[in-house]
């Protein structure tokens, strides 16, 4: 092993806060961005959440609340779909996590372009206002659904046709425009400003999804701009684009020509990689739990990255499984549905990876492994009610039922929320210099997942029976026996109780804050650098006067012969600390400086 | 340790339901009891696998919980063990993916001599229409609805002539041959479903879709949308009734024709309705 010195470093003054404007307000430095980011998507999230609530009174007990009509239900479902999914799930873990991680977890002072970064979120900023500005023009929100599928989301019989659906269209442009920036920055900082000796294949896997993510989100994006624009176009301009000759309410609309099912494929381009923006950082983040708090390294770290890689590729190639009964043409079924299963193949893989990184593992059963082992069972569940809804014939009857909406809250909803609470538990303590209350935490998750599952397991049997998802009420229907309405009236309950718990999870967030105890600087003994800053919170410029030097790879825990049951990345070599040959994949082990990191100083 | 007593609970209770659980299918009404069974079929791999990979994870959780004194191993990768998990999955795949492809060949395939009928969808109401005698339908057209001509009619196309057209939230099919469904919408996106059917397919305006099924069970059904498409989405209802041919012939015989539609407009609304 040669000794390798860490390098000089001048200080910078790209963007020193010295006032509270450019410290809290107008910031640059990421971890101040990611914090902005994260509250902003907790708080529309919790509106979300509220209409969820919304729909479940309704579902549960049908009538009784004269103050959901069908066009405010409608709404609910629209808004609720769309803040989940866009406003709270993308942001929070490529804008919240994205923006904290990237830097500290690879060595860097900060993302490469901080001020576009700072727009970025003030952009975001600007498309939740202009979202939640829906609930304040005449008619309200649109209620076409989060799919927005035309001619329906323009035109009346539609709740919000005249103006919600304006500015839901003008604020997911705005979204993509903040996106753009953020990813881009997320993109060259991953490749440009990678300490010394961090290697791509030395990364932590929580870099990896979040970096893929990124990737597909810049590609899949722009396919949901352009229906944005081209369907906002449709609505004020009257051009027919997704228009046909159409006799609405009677009336002969002056449309003619255009066609509905492009929006669809250009809707379930951005679409379904849109599932896996959500689900890759999620799985990098869990894969960095589950190592961590079993103090074991990842197991099969190459096949964990490459799996990464080979689900967002596959990920472009598979969204009009989400059009098997659009009327689209029918051949179209065999391909999609090869290769939608084909991506179980590598999703399958990460899930045999994470349980075997527990096995033979010394397992610490602590609030952020509790939330990745239930994040564990919520998407093996999900997962394999996708090879349902995947393979083509037998989506044909469950398609459009109770099945679907249970398989995808239960895949890309609970799952990622999963991983979402684990990780605020998990990196909290970096962020604040203060732990979150442990007893707290701990009923926080039982509730959440015992209560998920009961939401969400028996819903999967609605869709059996074949009770059809977005309806407002269910009179009269032959085939629905009354056992499935007291069915709902339980899911409503369970829905609320853990709608409420969720202010136990707030009341911790704040209370901690000041009445946490003191996390130190490592409190998990994790090994990743983020957790070795000099100070905790981390200072700007996160390093001090020196940037650390990677040695080895992101998952030595319990190395034979080490000293301690973990070695952080920045730990040289010696005969307490030795270095493994799988901490070089890829790499000259001898000379940190000869490969890898490309970012020498700031 | 309360989390391994609750994943093995959960497993055993997840299978405990499926098997006692009320909730299931409606009796099958068409020739598509083949996606019930590769349903069963796919439940049976899909649960294994979930069982399998809980109660894995329930063990590990319980033997390799923390010790002080113990030390995890240190395996970062194992290709034997990666590349047979590989292989074995993949081939599950395969079993699921092989017959549900199949069935899909029958599903796209219509078969020769398919009687045909025709739904038309508008907010929030089922129309249909039959060829009639000629066994032909006429030629529709979006521009040419108005009031007096609710299915957009052309009136010079001689096949359309003795199409039978049926305002009506019911409509009525012969047993035992297969059938295809013609799907038209005049404004927004709809779905013909029929749950007992198994099949659907949405209504898409500007162009026909279709699909086909052989119904071969008597009864009156539930017909619903199953796409969104505006505030009455869940109001859009009908029936449809199953019956022998003969049954099925007299109810037809019942509903005006285009041509008799023509001379008459105002005949075409409420009077329709009389024919059951």
């Amino acid at each position: 092993m040669v000794y390798v010195p860490p390098q000089e470093v001048e200080d910078v003054h790209l963007h020193d806060p010295d006032t509270f404007m450019t410290k809290y307000i107008w910031s640059q430095d990421h971890k101040v961005i990611a914090v902005q980011y994260s509250l902003t998507a907790i708080a529309v999230g919790l509106v979300a959440l509220v209409l969820s609530l919304m729909m479940r009174l309704q579902l549960g007990w049908p009538g009784v609340f004269d103050f959901i009509d069908p066009e405010s239900y409608y709404q609910f479902v629209t808004m609720h779909g769309m803040i989940m999914v866009i406003y709270l799930l993308t942001a929070l873990f490529l804008g919240g996590f994205g923006n904290y991680l990237i830097p500290l977890m690879l060595g860097a002072r900060d993302m490469v372009f901080p001020f576009l970064n700072m727009l970025s979120y003030w952009v975001y900023l600007l498309s939740v206002i202009v979202l939640m500005s829906s609930y304040f023009v005449p008619g309200g929100p649109t209620g076409a659904g989060w799919t927005l599928y035309p001619p329906q989301a323009i035109l009346q019989g539609t709740p919000g046709a005249d103006w919600g659906i304006v500015t839901m269209l003008a604020s997911l442009a705005l979204f993509i425009v903040a996106f753009t920036m953020g990813g881009l920055n997320y993109v060259t900082t991953v490749l440009q400003a990678r300490t010394r000796g961090m290697t791509l294949m030395r990364m932590p896997l929580s870099i990896w999804g979040i970096f893929v993510a990124t990737i597909l989100g810049l590609l899949a994006f722009p396919a949901l701009l352009v229906s944005a624009v081209m369907l906002l176009l449709d609505k004020l301009v009257g051009t027919s684009f997704f228009m046909p000759a159409i006799v609405s309410m009677g009336e002969q609309l002056d449309y003619s020509g255009g066609s509905p099912i492009l929006f669809q494929h250009l809707f379930w381009f951005f679409g379904h990689p849109e599932v896996y923006i959500v689900a890759l950082p999620a799985f990098g983040l869990v894969s960095d739990l589950l190592s961590t708090h079993a103090r074991k390294n990842i197991f099969g770290y190459r096949m964990m990255v490459w799996a990464i890689v080979a689900i967002g590729g596959l990920s472009f190639v598979v969204w009009a499984h989400h059009m098997y009964v659009s009327g689209m043409n029918p051949y179209f079924g065999f391909f999609f549905a090869t290769t939608t299963l084909i991506i179980a193949v590598p999703t399958a893989l990460k899930v045999y990876n994470w349980t075997l990184t527990l096995w033979r593992g010394n397992i610490r059963l602590n609030v952020p492994m509790l939330f990745a082992i239930g994040f564990i069972v919520t998407f093996t569940n999900g997962g394999l009610t996708g090879l349902f809804l995947g393979n083509v014939i037998v989506d044909i009857p469950l398609s459009d039922t109770y099945f679907v909406v249970a398989h995808f809250h239960m895949v890309m909803g609970v799952s990622p929320i999963m991983v979402v609470f684990g990780s605020i538990y998990h990196w909290y303590p970096k962020v604040t210099g203060r732990m979150l209350d442990d007893r707290l935490g701990r009923f926080h998750f039982w509730v959440t997942f015992l209560g998920t599952y009961a939401i969400y397991f028996p819903m999967h049997y609605l869709g059996f029976i074949g009770v059809p998802r977005r309806y407002y009420a269910y009179e009269d229907f032959d085939f629905i026996p009354e056992s499935a309405i007291t069915l709902n009236e339980n899911i409503s309950i369970a829905a609320l109780v853990v709608g409420a718990v969720q202010l136990v999870f707030l009341y911790n967030l704040v209370i901690s804050y000041r009445r946490g105890k003191l996390a130190g600087s490592n409190p998990w003994e994790a090994t990743t650098l983020e957790w070795q800053t000099p100070q905790t919170p981390p200072a700007h410029g996160n390093w001090g006067d020196t940037l650390p030097v990677v040695y080895r790879w992101a998952y030595d825990y319990s190395v034979p012969g080490a000293a301690k049951d973990f070695l952080p990345q920045n730990q040289p070599p010696s005969d307490d600390a030795p270095v493994q040959e799988e901490d070089n994949l890829g790499f000259d082990s001898t000379d940190p400086a000869s490969g890898g990191g490309t970012r020498e100083d700031a | 340790m309360a989390i391994v007593i609750v994943l093995v609970l959960m497993a055993v209770g997840s299978v405990l339901f499926h098997i006692w659980t009320p909730w299931w299918f409606t009796e099958v009404a068409s020739n598509w009891g083949a996606i019930d069974e590769l349903i069963v079929f796919t439940f049976a791999i899909t649960g294994f696998v979930f069982v399998a990979v809980v109660l894995f994870t329930a063990y590990a959780i319980y033997k390799f919980r923390y010790k002080e004194d113990r030390r995890a191993d240190y395996e970062p990768e194992n290709k034997k063990l990666e590349f047979w998990l590989t292989v074995v999955t993949a081939i599950g795949v395969m079993a699921l993916l092989a017959p549900g492809l199949a069935v899909w060949a029958d599903f796209v395939t219509v078969p020769e001599g398919a009687e045909e009928f025709e739904v038309v969808g508008e907010q929030w109401n089922w129309t249909f229409r039959f060829p009639g005698a000629d066994g032909k339908l006429g030629t529709a057209d979006v521009a040419n609805i108005t009031y007096d001509n609710p299915f957009g009619m052309n009136a010079d196309d001689p096949n359309g002539q003795d199409d039978v057209l049926i305002e009506d939230y019911e409509v009525h099919l012969p047993i035992g041959s297969p059938i295809k469904v013609l799907l038209r919408s005049k404004d927004v996106l709809h779905d013909f479903w029929v749950p007992q059917f198994r099949a659907k397919m949405d209504l898409v305006p500007g162009l026909e879709s279709h699909f086909w099924f052989t119904p071969t069970r008597e009864g009156t059904f539930d017909l619903l949308c199953a796409e969104l498409c505006g505030v009455g989405h869940y109001t859009m209802r009908g029936k449809v009734t199953i019956e022998s041919e003969e049954a099925f012939k007299a109810w037809l015989a019942a509903y005006p024709t285009y041509a008799e539609t023509v001379p008459a407009p105002s005949d075409t609304g409420g009077g329709a309705a009389s024919g059951q």
